[in-house]
């Protein structure tokens, strides 16, 4: 299936989809990669407030490149996620809808995306320019001195992604590779 | 002697960050398209003619190839002839990373300490690698190295007992394990003897050769062909998400080594196998 998905984001908008599942997301999202997520457990950790809401957010996991004059953002495909793995059930159970990254998840992931109604959508790892160009604005909102790794609360218009991890369980990794081992016979 | 200043050297490796980056090389491209018609699998199609579509963004020189632009892996074959002035090398190459990832807007992805991890703003220093080798010129190659697929590489120090069976299974099980997370298509660069840090080595300067090169040694033109096939049968696919093309090639390098040892290292690349060279 094909969905687009625009804000406002909400548990009721994704419950559909499934693994294997084309999506076009249209809205604010927030980019965070593995220092940015240590230092939000760290806020947490302190009792202080986050750089954004995690209720309904969407978190992608991208370093971008700098943005060269006169555009928005340099290239922006996403990084391995399972680097992410350690903090991403505490982050879901408080709300976060959806992960955008690339690669396998820990079962203490896929549980949570389970248990939350979230889901784990995946961009095309590398092909970061073809990203770049769905990515209409970019404004860094916290930690800048992390460089590439600061938060950016990103507009993205249209931005293709596949559901990885469904809510009800779905793994696209295993379910994709299976389908075709049955297709060629092994 | 023929003298070369490491100032030039400096100049090269700036524009070569920039270019590699920027240019996937003709064979890699020729490799993703090869596979793309071959591919009998939709999802996969997809993908693989979104990592075209992708190419074809990055050559218009905005946008580069991957947001990861890499660690700089700078080999350099030094001519025992050469007499380099002006300079530390080392200095210079240095200089030329960072020149050439200030002025191409390229990501800048080096912790000074791998614990204490505070970037040093400029993505040096550069891996390097240099061999002395005969002749009067230097050749560089500039490899922009992305972490996704480094973190999925293995070695291990087989007994010889192991053989050629062994040195098979350990490589599809590297790629098996390693699954969607370095990117597929995946390069595959193997180093097979020599010492634990050779075969390394080895593995990481495979990546370096052409993707259509044949091994020049018909036992392991066999061997690349057979993994090749191998790992194109574990049904990973483009991105992980199925289909036939897991790998795009597989290139091996052997050393002589120790009668007690087997040493292999797999270094994993993504479809994104970017690599420059130039002879001054």
């Amino acid at each position: 299936m094909e969905y687009k998905l625009m804000e406002p984001f909400c548990k009721e908008k994704i419950k559909d989809f499934r693994a294997g599942d084309k999506i076009l997301v249209t809205g604010t999202i927030y980019t965070a990669r593995d220092a940015a997520h240590k230092r939000m457990t760290e806020l947490l950790d302190k009792g202080e407030p986050l750089p954004f809401d995690m209720i309904d957010s969407i978190i992608y996991y991208v370093g971008p490149t700098p943005a060269k004059p006169g555009y928005v953002i340099g290239s922006a495909g996403p990084t391995t996620s399972y680097r992410m793995d350690a903090y991403a059930p505490k982050f879901l159970d408080l709300g976060q809808l959806a992960m955008i990254g690339k690669g396998q998840r820990s079962q203490e992931v896929m549980e949570a995306v389970v248990a939350n109604k979230a889901v784990y959508l995946a961009a095309i790892g590398g092909a970061a320019a073809l990203m770049a160009k769905q990515i209409k604005d970019a404004e860094v909102i916290a930690f800048d001195d992390l460089g590439a790794e600061a938060i950016r609360r990103l507009y993205v218009e249209d931005m293709p992604l596949t559901v990885v991890l469904d809510s009800v369980g779905g793994n696209l990794y295993e379910q994709g590779r299976e389908e075709y081992l049955k297709f060629i016979g092994k | 002697m023929r003298e070369v200043n490491v100032k030039d050297i400096e100049d090269k490796i700036a524009q070569m960050c920039i270019e590699a980056n920027h240019y996937l090389g003709e064979d890699v491209k020729a490799c993703i398209h090869q596979r793309l018609c071959e591919e009998n699998w939709n999802i996969a199609k997809d993908i693989l003619e979104s990592i075209e579509e992708n190419i074809t963004v990055s050559e218009e020189g905005i946008f580069p190839l991957c947001q990861d632009t890499g660690m700089a892996c700078v080999f350099l074959e030094i001519g025992q002839d050469v007499h380099l002035v002006g300079g530390m090398l080392k200095d210079a190459v240095n200089e030329g990373v960072r020149r050439g990832y200030e002025k191409g807007f390229l990501r800048k992805s080096v912790v000074e300490d791998p614990l204490r991890r505070k970037n040093t703003g400029d993505n040096t220093p550069a891996y390097i690698n240099t061999e002395i080798v005969d002749g009067d010129k230097v050749k560089i190659t500039v490899a922009p190295k992305g972490f996704g697929s480094e973190n999925m590489s293995r070695i291990i120090m087989l007994p010889p007992s192991a053989g050629e069976n062994g040195v098979k299974n350990f490589v599809v099980k590297t790629c098996n394990d390693a699954g969607a997370n370095p990117c597929p298509p995946i390069v595959v660069g193997v180093g097979i003897g020599g010492t634990f840090d050779k075969a390394a080595l080895m593995a990481k300067k495979a990546l370096l050769i052409p993707v259509d090169k044949k091994n020049d040694d018909p036992y392991y033109e066999n061997m690349e062909r057979e993994l090749l096939e191998r790992i194109n049968e574990l049904g990973i696919g483009p991105q992980g998400f199925g289909g036939r093309t897991t790998a795009l090639a597989v290139k091996i390098i052997a050393a002589p080594t120790h009668i007690a040892g087997l040493p292999v290292a797999v270094n994993i690349n993504c479809h994104v196998s970017r690599h420059k060279e130039a002879v001054l």
